[in-house]
């Protein structure tokens, strides 16, 4: 009976690539809109990812996360380095200053001043130059999308100069840093320079970078830290995620994309649910005379559910396949970089289409239920 | 003509046997009574004719006979078997197996072609497909449709609609076989050339056949014709030439088709 179930659904030719076409769009809308969003709230903890030398982070107890910080007292580092499970302290500046090119060119960067002893926090991934570089005096590093901003269709070069706060700096690396909620170029520097790139206050110690000792667990120092000092300890996916909450309880970042996904879901669920419909409708007579020649209700589910997932799996695959060719376009671009289809998402979506696409055919599928097979004598 | 509800054995013990049938509709001041204490019988190796006006309850008796609808009262037995008191799944199996259909509508599934539609009952019952269509294409060939096999029905005229699905009342070599109006839809001719397939492939000594029509130039083919009216029997007669409305001797004028 199987293929008088396929038969009875690719016979229709017009509503089968209706619901086909429902639930492709359905999926690549929700894989697309679904992977930009999880992409950029990965992009919000980007930084916090990117700084593969510390474990925890401590900051400021009102700092809330990366973008949004509240300087520490430089005596803060020496509490923090005296509390018990610290194998090493350092700090680091974050700043917001503005890059200036000598061809007048200008954006605003965030700059990442690392300790000058021991460069903890340095990108790990270079495109050209070596992140030691930054032991010469003016050096800085600046990350690709940074340096292609800065000097529009220039190929990546190591010399070029940019002025920070009036100060002068030779670019001595090119990284390729994971991009950061906002386009800005990403400027790594020593501590003692980084702190002259914007105007001078007080207090300029942004976040302390501790890794403990062998044995001890980052969220226990974290916690530890935290007692001790009265400071704010996160271990690094502790504070990838605040700053991935922060970004979705305080942007309508998650309200847009939301509405978007269930505007998908609704016109995946209502159109293949109507075609669906409009298809059992259609052909209640012949459901019926199948039930009067003797197919049970049982197997004339499995012919509608059989339908359901042949339409699920070739709409499905076609709309991942088109979501697929999108991300494989726009994850080359500088701007899109490494927003990509998540495996997650593409699990998920088909999780959710399957859904959608039982959940029309169920729908249908009541009306053959309790069809009464005499419908058939009726003329 | 005999007394009403009298029994006309044809053949050996009756295949259908309807005693004291009742079948009504909704309820309360809405309540329709549409079958009242039929009595009815059918025999093997025979053609057994319902006839009567629209709306007289033909339709909601076959569909009681065949087990597609449920009695409010009385009994009805298919060889020996009262099938109402069957489970469900029971009743279905024995639909599946010795029960064939012939509607007004044809019903004949679009999308497939004419072999495959006419093989439908076996591959219900499980048969492998390509067995179950090698029997149905035997099957057409003997009612001239051998090359119409792989024809989709929007492609076929009604009367080959109609040879399909006499094809696929009888692939399965059902024991009792109701035609709802076959030729209803059919002009004239077609409709006694469908008959005359009907009478010569379907009867059997194993089998009975019941027509609901009401077409009274058909009358020849029946062995028995039973009349009904209101809900009820009226009257039950002999088929064959004499019945036919243009026969010089008609014992009993057949009933206007009604509306």
């Amino acid at each position: 009976m199987n293929f008088i179930a396929l038969r009875m659904l690719t016979g229709d030719r017009a509503k089968y690539l209706g619901l086909i076409f429902a639930i492709a769009f359905s999926t690549f809308l929700l894989e697309n809109q679904t992977s930009i969003f999880a992409g950029i709230l990965k992009r919000s903890g980007h930084p916090v990812v990117d700084l593969t030398d510390a474990e925890v982070w401590v900051m400021d107890p009102a700092t809330q996360y990366f973008e949004e910080t509240k300087a520490l007292k430089d005596t803060d580092l020496a509490r923090v380095r005296g509390v018990p499970g610290v194998d090493y302290a350092v700090r680091l500046f974050k700043g917001l200053p503005t890059a200036r090119t000598l061809a007048g060119r200008f954006a605003s960067c965030t700059v990442l001043g690392l300790d000058d002893a021991t460069l903890t926090g340095a990108p790990r991934r270079m495109l050209l130059g070596s992140w030691e570089s930054l032991r010469e005096p003016q050096a800085v590093i600046v990350d690709e999308a940074g340096f292609r901003l800065l000097f529009p269709g220039a190929p990546l070069r190591l010399g070029d100069t940019l002025e920070l706060n009036d100060r002068k700096v030779r670019i001595a690396g090119i990284s390729d840093a994971l991009p950061q909620f906002v386009n800005f170029p990403i400027i790594h520097a020593r501590y003692s320079e980084a702190v002259q790139f914007q105007g001078r206050e007080r207090k300029q110690l942004t976040f302390v970078l501790v890794r403990p000792v062998p044995g001890v667990t980052p969220a226990d120092l974290a916690r530890r830290i935290e007692a001790e000092t009265g400071l704010r300890a996160r271990t690094t996916g502790e504070f990838l995620w605040d700053c991935i909450r922060y970004y979705l309880r305080n942007t309508g970042i998650p309200v847009n994309f939301g509405i978007t996904i269930v505007i998908a879901v609704i016109v995946g669920l209502v159109v293949s649910g109507q075609t669906f419909h409009l298809f059992t409708v259609e052909n209640l007579r012949q459901f019926g005379a199948l039930k009067a020649i003797g197919v049970t209700n049982a197997r004339l589910a499995g012919m509608v559910l059989l339908q359901a997932l042949l339409v699920w799996f070739i709409g499905y695959g076609l709309g991942t396949g088109l979501a697929a060719a999108f991300f494989e376009v726009t994850r080359h671009n500088i701007p899109t970089r490494h927003i990509t289809l998540l495996w997650q998402n593409v699990v998920g979506v088909g999780g959710l289409m399957l859904l959608v696409v039982l959940g029309a055919s169920l729908l249908s599928l009541r009306r053959v239920l309790v069809l009464e097979p005499a419908i058939v004598f009726r003329g | 003509m005999t007394a009403p509800s009298a029994s006309l054995t044809i053949g050996q013990a009756p295949a259908v046997q309807c005693r004291g049938l009742h079948k009504s509709f909704g309820e309360g001041d809405a309540r329709v009574h549409v079958l009242r204490g039929v009595d009815f019988e059918a025999h093997c190796g025979g053609i057994t004719f319902l006839v009567g006006p629209s709306g007289c309850g033909k339709t909601t008796l076959i569909s009681v006979i065949a087990g597609l609808l449920d009695s409010s009262a009385g009994a009805v037995e298919l060889f020996g078997r009262n099938t109402e008191r069957l489970p469900s799944g029971e009743r279905i199996r024995f639909r599946r197996a010795h029960l064939g259909f012939v509607f007004q509508q044809y019903n004949l599934l679009p999308a497939l072609t004419a072999a495959e539609n006419a093989a439908v009952p076996l591959l219900a019952a499980g048969v492998r497909r390509r067995a179950a269509v090698d029997r149905a294409k035997a099957l057409l060939g003997r009612l001239a449709l051998g090359h119409r096999l792989d024809t989709l029905p929007s492609r076929l005229s009604g009367g080959q609609q109609q040879r399909v699905a006499l094809a696929r009342a009888l692939i399965h070599e059902p024991r009792l076989v109701v035609c709802d109006e076959p030729t209803a839809a059919l002009d004239h001719e077609t409709g006694e050339a469908v008959m005359e397939l009907l009478a010569s492939t379907a009867v059997h000594p194993e089998r009975a056949v019941i027509v609901v029509t009401h077409d009274s130039r058909l009358f020849r083919f029946a062995d028995r014709i039973a009349h009904m009216d209101d809900g009820r029997i009226t009257r039950v007669g002999h088929g064959g030439a004499a019945a036919a409305p243009d026969a010089p001797s008609s014992p009993h004028p057949p009933d206007p088709p009604s509306s």
